[in-house]
């Protein structure tokens, strides 16, 4: 174990451990922009830049090892100075726009600002000017508010495995492009929307969502994704009674399955659940026309048709198609039907074709 | 030359760099003879105690940094650091130009100290021509079998100085973006695909062949004692004579002006010089009297860097000056780090300011605790160093930036 004094606090850490979480764990709420814990570390927001006792240079936490005997300060006066610079440059050039911003709310760049009373910069002069037109349904990029962390890109690689986006030109001209600087659409980009998850910004937002709501606005409902058989955990962000967004959940004790990450399905695809198109109750034809029904209607009609259908030509004559979109519980469940009431093997699935 | 003590250039222009039979007639290949026989653990041992000190600019003791390679790994690389990117420095150049061969013995006598079987010279961007200067050299090395199944390939930069930062230029060769790596870990633990890797510049390596051969403390003899040995310098500028020397490191910086420079250009009066490139302190006429080694050029605020002098005369304008700088490094940093990416634009944007004389003097304190930043919370090297011909500047020039504010 090492041994460690973090604000006056003394600590014991295993060796190994990286800085910042031995702060975490003195308490000490030292802030970060890069950092994520399901990512490869990058080191460059410098954020959490901590002065440690006989160190030339502040420190990036997220990237400094733990050393015995450490003496550590998170918030001295050259630690907030340099906070508070990184934030004023950050907002010398950023589209200040959070009256209209879908991020406001749950926006570190905002948070932190507020945390160390930088309101305004003394650095403003010329603007970032990077298009943000990106024809595609799902994913908005403005860039102008890009803070340069990289999660978006570390995400997209290292999550999803799509390497769609990665860092075009540098020094200040550096963005988050895609190959050539193309469309996201003709790009590998899967849509999953795994950027917009990680961005801590309003850089990358989702289209569908917009202007629906924001985060404070909406109650989280955590739920199973219905849309196939693998059991993704998401958060229905429903405002109003109503479903305006999907967020993930990353913490792996409600999110075992996927941890936060999702597929353009269940991210983007929850419109259906407020359509006029969508059956509220069973339906039942007759004389080729379809009436509403209760469920137990429904479900004796469909009983007795499959008995005496059984009774009339046996039970090889009844098969089951079931589908990928229910879960594998239920698929089980239907099988059994099959086996064990109707007495048939004749069993399927769309998943196998 | 008068004045000069040329150990890695003693040969210049008397044999031909590319060909290692000339190199081995003028003694070449004797120190790695004598590496070879020697157990790596001596071998390190006396490249520590010949003092030998990195020469591209950090000035990290070079023996410790190949003691920090680990023995148990399988795969280990020499990287040379021959992107050369400080503007005004081209000793690495000339010493390629002049004794080639001595960099590749030097690069094999490394190889043998941590047991590397591959070795990569990283050449500057702008540099095209070295290529093949350096590969007819390693392959007139190879056939005459001196540096024994130690493969050395040539890869070329595109031109980005930060390519110049060790774990920068790693990240180029492996064909990413050059940009730096946070440190730890160092190279010598995880370095070039994720091996084990020495990165010396040029010099470092060249150096080596002489230590070996004329023992540690021959080495540790000349020049300054924390930094011991010759040490090639570029003058440029407003000098009448500008052109490359190597000097033992005890030389002082006057008379690497007066003496071997000539001094000033046209009988003008010295301003200011700059040493170790744009990223170097400006010194002042009261500081001259320094020895150009390391030590004592921090001593004073400067850092001897890659050895680049440029000099300016009474008549240049100092603002200026430090305004091109700064523009240079915006266009430099590599973007990676917030500090060097969005402080380097500001900083030229002041700068620019103040030298069209529509700055007010609040802008000298935005751009004083602009530089404190980027010193104290920039990733790596380019960012931290950035500020320095700023705060060198206005340390000992204010003047020249008070008269150009508007004050009301």
């Amino acid at each position: 174990m090492l041994n460690l004094t973090i604000n006056g606090q003394a600590i014991q850490v295993p060796r190994g451990t990286m800085l910042l979480d031995a702060c975490q764990m003195a308490g000490a709420d030292v802030p970060t922009f890069c950092y994520d814990p399901q990512l490869h570390l990058a080191g460059s927001c410098r954020m959490c830049v901590v002065e440690v006792q006989g160190r030339h240079n502040l420190q990036a936490s997220c990237v400094t090892p733990c050393v015995d005997n450490m003496v550590v300060d998170t918030e001295s006066p050259a630690t907030v100075e340099a906070r508070k610079i990184i934030l004023e440059l950050l907002l010398a050039r950023h589209n200040i726009n959070c009256h209209v911003c879908e991020k406001t709310g749950e926006c570190k760049l905002q948070d932190y600002c507020y945390r160390y009373g930088v309101d305004d910069s003394r650095f403003a002069g010329e603007k970032g000017h990077f298009t943000s037109e990106d024809p595609n349904p799902f994913i908005e990029r403005d860039y102008d508010k890009c803070i340069m962390c990289t999660r978006c890109v570390r995400a997209c690689d290292e999550i999803t495995g799509a390497q769609a986006i990665s860092v075009k030109d540098r020094g200040h001209h550096a963005k988050i492009s895609t190959v050539f600087d193309g469309k996201l659409a003709d790009s590998t980009c899967v849509f999953c929307g795994q950027c917009i998850m990680v961005c801590p910004v309003g850089a990358l937002s989702s289209k569908v969502s917009m202007n629906k709501g924001r985060a404070y606005q909406c109650e989280k409902v955590l739920t199973t994704c219905t849309y196939c058989g693998t059991g993704c955990t998401l958060e229905l962000n429903v405002k109003d009674n109503q479903v305006v967004g999907v967020s993930s959940n990353r913490d792996p004790v409600y999110s075992p399955v996927n941890q936060g990450a999702l597929c353009v399905k269940g991210r983007f695809g929850w419109d259906f659940i407020h359509s006029e198109d969508r059956l509220t109750t069973p339906l039942i034809k007759e004389n080729g026309q379809f009436r509403a029904a209760s469920w137990e209607e429904a479900l004796d009609l469909a009983a007795s048709k499959l008995k005496s259908i059984k009774t009339e030509y046996g039970p090889d004559s009844i098969a089951l198609f079931s589908s990928a979109r229910v879960t594998n519980e239920e698929n089980y469940l239907a099988q059994k039907m099959m086996r064990a009431a109707i007495g048939t093997n004749n069993v399927d699935h769309c998943a196998r074709l | 030359m008068a004045n000069e003590k040329r150990v890695l250039l003693e040969y210049a222009d008397q044999i031909d760099p590319r060909k290692a039979e000339d190199y081995i007639k003028v003694g070449g290949y004797k120190g790695l003879e004598k590496a070879r026989s020697m157990n790596r653990r001596d071998l390190i041992e006396e490249v520590k105690k010949s003092g030998l000190r990195g020469r591209g600019g950090a000035g990290f003791n070079a023996g410790m940094k190949w003691s920090f390679v680990p023995q148990y790994a399988d795969t280990k690389y020499v990287v040379c650091n021959f992107d050369e990117g400080e503007p005004g420095t081209y000793k690495d150049r000339i010493i390629c130009e002049k004794n080639a061969q001595a960099l590749l013995e030097g690069m094999a006598i490394c190889a043998t100290a941590i047991d590397s079987k591959q070795g990569y010279i990283y050449c500057r961007g702008e540099y095209p021509f070295m290529v093949k200067l350096l590969n007819d050299a390693v392959q007139s090395a190879k056939a005459s079998g001196a540096l024994g199944d130690f493969d050395i390939e040539i890869r070329m930069g595109a031109g980005a100085y930060v390519c110049g930062e060790e774990t920068a230029l790693i990240e180029s060769i492996e064909g990413h973006r050059g940009e730096p790596r946070f440190k730890p870990p160092f190279p010598g633990v995880s370095g070039l695909w994720s091996q084990p890797t020495v990165v010396n510049n040029v010099e470092t390596f060249a150096c080596l062949p002489y230590i070996l051969t004329n023992g540690a403390d021959w080495f540790a003899g000349i020049g300054a004692a924390s930094y011991p040995g010759t040490k090639v310098i570029t003058l440029t500028g407003d000098i009448e004579n500008p052109t490359y020397f190597e000097v033992p490191t005890d030389y002082l910086l006057r008379d690497v002006i007066y003496k071997l420079g000539g001094g000033i250009k046209d009988g003008k009066k010295f301003k200011a010089v700059q040493v170790g490139g744009t990223s170097g302190a400006f010194i002042p006429e009261q500081n001259l009297d320094t020895p150009i080694d390391f030590d004592s050029m921090a001593a004073i605020g400067a850092s001897l860097g890659s050895g680049a002098v440029l000099v300016l005369d009474e008549s240049r304008d100092i603002v200026d000056v430090v305004t091109r700088i700064s523009k240079f490094f915006e266009h430099e940093s590599c973007g990676k780090c917030n500090p060097c990416r969005e402080g380097t634009w500001r900083c030229r944007e002041i700068m620019e300011r103040i030298n069209a004389g529509k700055a007010c003097p609040e802008d000298i304190e935005k751009l004083t605790v602009l530089s404190r930043v980027m010193k104290n919370a920039a990733l790596c090297g380019l960012g931290q160093a950035a500020p320095i011909p700023i705060d060198s500047t206005l340390k000992y020039f204010k003047q020249e930036y008070s008269c150009k504010l508007i004050t009301l």
